[in-house]
């Protein structure tokens, strides 16, 4: 294999395309991320960032494209229509556990506390034994600063509060890779810093993200590669230094000053 | 619906009259109800009331009814049949009952998932063929069953009335939990499948419990449809298949017995209890995680 040669990347995807009827939302997009890396990927609405991050865990099934997580490559085939879906739905099952994700609209199961929430997936996924779960998710619940609302259920505590507990439910399975889309676009303004101050935390702790955001300070003071996309395409990409110092791309410059204003 | 202080007299006076008529429909729909009661409690074998009970005499109320309804037939007083027909009918009816809202709850739950689905073919004929019990006259679908499950060998079978009440039961079922599965986030399962759960355990662990409220009312409605349904029984029960309302049914023609209304007194207050202790947990359940009643 070529790749055993290479340092093992978090994640590659190779030329990424997916179609929603008429609609091509992705046209062809690779991704390298090292392990350690911070990715932010910006975009103005319908440019198919989140299309991009959901169709990483094959929560969108990509109409072609290699997706590869750790050196293991999601194996696609097609059904009887032509249709493609994954060949092996276990090992899907698998790399998901593996990648955690936050959504933009939290997705916090409001029948659960904010405990059960994160212990959930580390007792029935992960089979860990209870009082081993309920150890984790509290320190993960601790790190987020969420210990002291464990007991909640997600109704009685704010969106930016949903949302921590909704990064330490993702967090808590140790994932090599976690994804986060828009994970503030849905907050108040004033409850903006305190999710991003965690993501900031995680990314010191050397996790492997990529960030779909609107959040341009984040991107420019957190993340060590941007990639901004325009119409389902790459339209450029780089370090934050050159990406927002020195913007080459005119669409980038003119999605700055919209943006920034 | 306090009267404003600035209403006129005329607004005055209809408001009382609405009122009124509130009242009298209210009253109307429930005295029916209420008159059983005290009935039940007579000595006399006689469906009213007589002077000594309006008079509230002791004497006049005894248990009486009720323990034949037991199948204690030891009363020197008692002139009417007296057999364990309503204890047979109690079970039957509970038996059958219990195991077709368990069928029709569960065929239900599918069916409602399948049929919200976008890509389902024919989804509206279907639904409709599944809720047909519902419109078509109940005597036309109890001697459609009766002919078709005679060929069949289920006529005078519980297997057969089980079969006839799930049929029954489904359409409430599948109207109340298609109903709740509208409200239903489908990005909840998206999280449970980002962590790594498999399609079985995220329809149990996250999306079951969330349409729980639509399932409780559906298999409620289901049970109470079997158990109050006298027409498929007569039908297609045989002579072990007796039910309660099937042993009412015969007890109403063949001699008017206070029993009835025990029974019928029992079932009153049976429904209440029912009603009141889902409607009681529904609402401990919404208080937990927040949600306003809609």
């Amino acid at each position: 294999m070529i790749q055993s040669s290479q340092p093992i990347l978090a994640l590659k995807v190779e030329d990424l395309h997916k179609r929603f009827g008429a609609v091509e939302v992705l046209k062809g997009v690779h991704l390298d991320a090292s392990i350690g890396d911070v990715i932010s990927m910006l975009g103005a609405s319908g440019s198919g960032k989140s299309t991009f991050l959901r169709c990483i865990n094959l929560l969108e099934t990509p109409d072609s494209g290699n997706i590869t997580v750790h050196g293991e490559t999601i194996g696609m085939t097609t059904d009887k229509s032509g249709r493609p879906m994954p060949s092996d739905m276990a090992q899907v099952i698998r790399l998901r556990a593996r990648l955690g994700m936050v959504f933009q609209s939290f997705n916090l199961w409001s029948h659960m506390t904010v405990l059960e929430n994160v212990t959930e997936a580390l007792i029935h996924v992960l089979k860990m034994p209870k009082p081993d779960a309920l150890d984790r998710a509290q320190a993960t619940l601790d790190k987020v600063g969420m210990y002291d609302r464990q007991d909640y259920y997600p109704a009685h505590i704010s969106g930016g509060q949903q949302q921590r507990t909704a990064i330490a439910r993702a967090l808590a399975m140790e994932p090599d890779l976690m994804l986060f889309d828009e994970p503030t676009s849905a907050l108040d303004p004033e409850l903006v810093g305190e999710v991003l101050k965690v993501m900031r935390a995680l990314a010191d702790e050397g996790r492997t993200m990529i960030v779909v955001t609107h959040e341009i300070g984040f991107a420019r003071d957190v993340s060590n590669k941007v990639i901004f996309l325009h119409e389902g395409a790459i339209e450029s990409e780089g370090i934050p230094a050159d990406m927002f110092g020195n913007p080459e791309s005119a669409r980038f410059r003119q999605f700055l000053s919209n943006t920034l204003h | 619906m306090a009267l404003p202080a600035y209403a006129t007299p005329a607004q005055r006076l209809w408001h009382y009259i609405y009122l009124t008529i509130c009242a009298l429909v209210l009253f109307f729909l429930v005295m029916p109800l209420i008159a059983v009661i005290p009935i039940s409690f007579s000595v006399s074998p006689f469906l009213q009331f007589t002077p000594e009970m309006l008079r509230l005499d002791p004497e006049a109320f005894s248990l009486r009814w009720y323990r034949m309804m037991m199948g204690d037939c030891s009363d020197p007083g008692i002139t009417t049949v007296c057999s364990d027909n309503w204890k047979t009918g109690a079970k039957n009816s509970l038996f059958i009952g219990v195991i077709a809202t368990a069928l029709a709850t569960t065929l239900g739950i599918f069916a409602a998932l399948g049929l919200s689905r976008p890509i389902m073919p024919f989804r509206k004929l279907i639904m409709a063929i599944m809720i047909s019990p519902l419109i078509v006259p109940l005597i036309i679908t109890a001697s459609g069953m009766f002919f078709f499950f005679a060929k069949l060998n289920l006529v005078s079978t519980y297997a057969g009335l089980i079969l006839a009440h799930t049929i029954l039961g489904l359409p409430f079922v599948v109207i109340t939990v298609t109903a709740t599965l509208v409200g239903f986030d489908a990005s909840l399962t998206r999280a449970a499948a980002s962590l790594g759960g498999g399609p079985v355990r995220n329809f149990f662990k996250v999306q079951m419990p969330l349409i729980l409220p639509g399932v409780i009312s559906g298999a409620l409605f289901a049970f109470i449809t079997s158990f109050d349904e006298v027409v498929i029984v007569l039908f297609i029960g045989g002579p072990d298949q007796i039910t309660l309302p099937r042993q009412m049914w015969s007890g109403i023609r063949q001699e008017i017995s206070p029993t009835i209304l025990s029974v019928a007194t029992i079932l009153v207050i049976l429904s209440i209890c029912l009603l009141t202790v889902v409607e009681l947990l529904r609402r401990r359940s919404e208080r937990l995680r927040g949600i306003r009643p809609a």
